[in-house]
């Protein structure tokens, strides 16, 4: 009886010890298949054709360059309306909001997070992109900027969720010692709570761009999915095709194993290491802060 | 004089400042709240006994949407049936067993990763290891198991956090009872912090019912005239009928496309409202 108690102990810890490193296996396990069906194509196409401004795939035209200014530019608008939205709406839910509508509004948030990409792209091609088209005056409504806008929207949930967590776990102490100096409360919110909390929020501000970067159905339906290099701050009005977008739309029609396929997982591998790289800054901020605080404690 | 010049100014930068923060978060929010009821209002009429059991007819320009329903149901059960299990075990190693060492922070460097990942490469990794390295084929099963890697950090992180939100006295008492480790969390520990688990959980499907681009060369079917027959049938689902009929077929009637959308929301709302009741009831109700 006791022995076999301890056996059962001792198979479930290991299985709930396996199960808590699996994802590592998981990531190792993406980034070899990405490496696998990606990397042919460095050989196969090379590093100079990859690297040019022409994507036609049709024609054996890989350059990738336009797919990356693509999803740059794409993001680079949807950080300039995601952050302070996200931002400003933080502050307002930790700072300033009244508790019930705090009780509120931080569900509503959690919900545009929830929906799914692809209702907001539906919506981009009935609403957003007709209205961008007359009030702007241009020829098509479906250009960066429309995919920007709602980029944004994606992004703003992630930004106030981390950035409030930051201004939340700021100690009461530091605002009553900027009340107790005469501080009015917006003075406090601006030059005491918000940098206390400053590494929290580009956290935030770092995982919704890298949310952005990687979003791919709503993109693909409203930014027009032309592969033109988009450099110039015009591009912003003009459609263009990001790297998500140029997976999602050609996979499904290409042979499996053929050059066509292997410069897509390479696009894939691309996005991943980006991936990769925002995660690993974003935490290491996390982890240093957290450091600091445990040493004042201390 | 001066000094209550200055006063004064402050408390106008102030009251300007609060104006304009107020406005920004009305500006986030009125879009979400204006997205939910144009669907429900426009969708509406589109909802019908047909619509919600019949199938697609007249290449999907009429007709019902019952296998694209079936299609996510189908989907988000299979999600759980893998992320389920794996994600909560991971998340008692984590809050139970883990030291904190280099190993555990490897495994969570791991899952803030998992998070971070672009859904759509999750579709590629989907396509070359349970597509065509295992061989599983386009199917309910490539797609769930997809779904269940990007569905696991949401789990794994909000779970985690419930176990460890138990009081440490809970555990000492019933280790001192003389229940083993594993009688504890599974009799004291993961009792009290069902609720929490269950959110995450609801959270996590949540997302993966909504998903399309995951799913794109896994497991979706552009159109199936029948219900799939097996987890290795390949299926419709609503995100990705949406996308189809929304940019793929010319002259679609606008009323399915509404009505498709709104059974989408339907399905994500619903999950979300019952995840936000379950945390806030046991926030009511918790002593400790």
């Amino acid at each position: 009886m006791e022995k076999s108690l301890s056996l059962r102990e001792f198979i479930i810890t290991r299985l709930i010890q396996a199960s808590g490193y699996s994802a590592i296996l998981f990531v190792a396990l993406i980034f070899f298949f990405l490496l696998r069906e990606g990397l042919p194509t460095l050989s196969e196409v090379g590093v100079t054709s990859l690297l040019n401004v022409r994507w036609y795939p049709i024609e054996d035209y890989f350059g990738i360059l336009p797919l990356l200014s693509g999803s740059l530019i794409v993001t680079l608008g949807a950080a300039l309306v995601a952050v302070p939205l996200g931002v400003g709406t933080a502050v307002y839910i930790s700072e300033i909001a009244p508790r019930w509508m705090r009780e509120i509004l931080k569900p509503l948030v959690e919900l545009l997070g929830g929906l799914p990409s692809v209702v907001l792209g539906f919506l981009g091609i009935l609403i957003v992109s007709p209205f961008l088209r007359v009030f702007l005056d241009l020829p098509t409504g479906l250009t960066a900027f429309t995919g920007s806008l709602l980029l944004g929207g994606i992004a703003v949930p992630t930004i106030v969720s981390v950035a409030e967590d930051a201004l939340d776990a700021v100690p009461r102490a530091f605002r009553e010692g900027a009340w107790a100096l005469g501080a009015t409360h917006w003075q406090t919110i601006w030059r005491v709570t918000l940098p206390a909390a400053k590494s929290g929020v580009l956290t935030g501000v770092m995982l919704g761009i890298g949310r952005a970067i990687g979003e791919t159905m709503t993109v693909m339906m409203v930014t027009g999915n032309a592969p033109v290099l988009a450099v110039k701050l015009g591009s912003l009005f003009h459609p263009v095709r990001t790297m998500t977008a140029t997976i999602a739309a050609e996979m499904g029609e290409v042979a499996n194993g053929s050059q066509h396929y292997h410069v897509l997982f390479f696009i894939g591998m691309t996005l991943f290491l980006i991936s990769l790289l925002v995660n690993v800054i974003a935490s290491s901020v996390i982890f240093q802060s957290k450091k600091r605080a445990e040493r004042v404690l201390s | 004089m001066l000094l209550k010049l200055f006063s004064r100014n402050r408390h106008t930068v102030q009251k300007l400042g609060f104006t304009l923060i107020t406005l920004v978060a009305v500006i986030t929010v009125l879009p979400i709240v204006g997205t939910v009821i144009f669907i429900l209002v426009k969708g509406g009429s589109a909802l019908s006994l047909e619509f919600l059991t019949g199938f697609p007819r007249d290449g999907m320009r009429a007709g019902g949407i019952l296998p694209a329903i079936i299609g996510t149901l189908y989907l988000t059960f299979g999600t759980a049936l893998f992320s389920v299990p794996l994600g909560i075990a991971a998340a008692i190693y984590l809050a139970e067993y883990a030291k904190d060492n280099r190993a555990t922070r490897a495994i969570r460097l791991a899952i803030i990763n998992l998070a971070g990942i672009p859904s759509v490469v999750y579709g590629l990794f989907g396509l070359g290891l349970f597509v065509l390295f295992l061989k599983l084929g386009t199917s309910i099963l490539a797609a769930s198991l997809t779904l269940s890697i990007m569905t696991l950090p949401v789990i794994i992180s909000t779970a985690e956090e419930a176990i460890r939100s138990v009081p440490q006295s809970f555990r000492t008492v019933s280790i001192s009872l003389g229940a083993t480790r594993w009688q504890t969390i599974r009799r004291i520990v993961l009792k009290e912090a069902l609720p929490g688990i269950l959110t995450g959980v609801i959270l996590g499907l949540e997302r993966a019912a909504g998903e399309t681009a995951p799913i794109l060369f896994t497991g979706a079917a552009f159109f199936l005239p029948r219900l799939p027959n097996s987890p290795f049938d390949a299926t419709m689902a609503l995100p990705y009928h949406l996308f189809v009929i929304s940019t793929q077929v010319p002259e679609m009637p606008i009323q399915i496309q509404y009505g498709t959308a709104l059974v989408l929301l339907i399905f994500v709302l619903t999950m979300n409202i019952v995840a936000t009741v379950i945390r806030s009831r046991a926030r009511a109700k918790r002593q400790w």
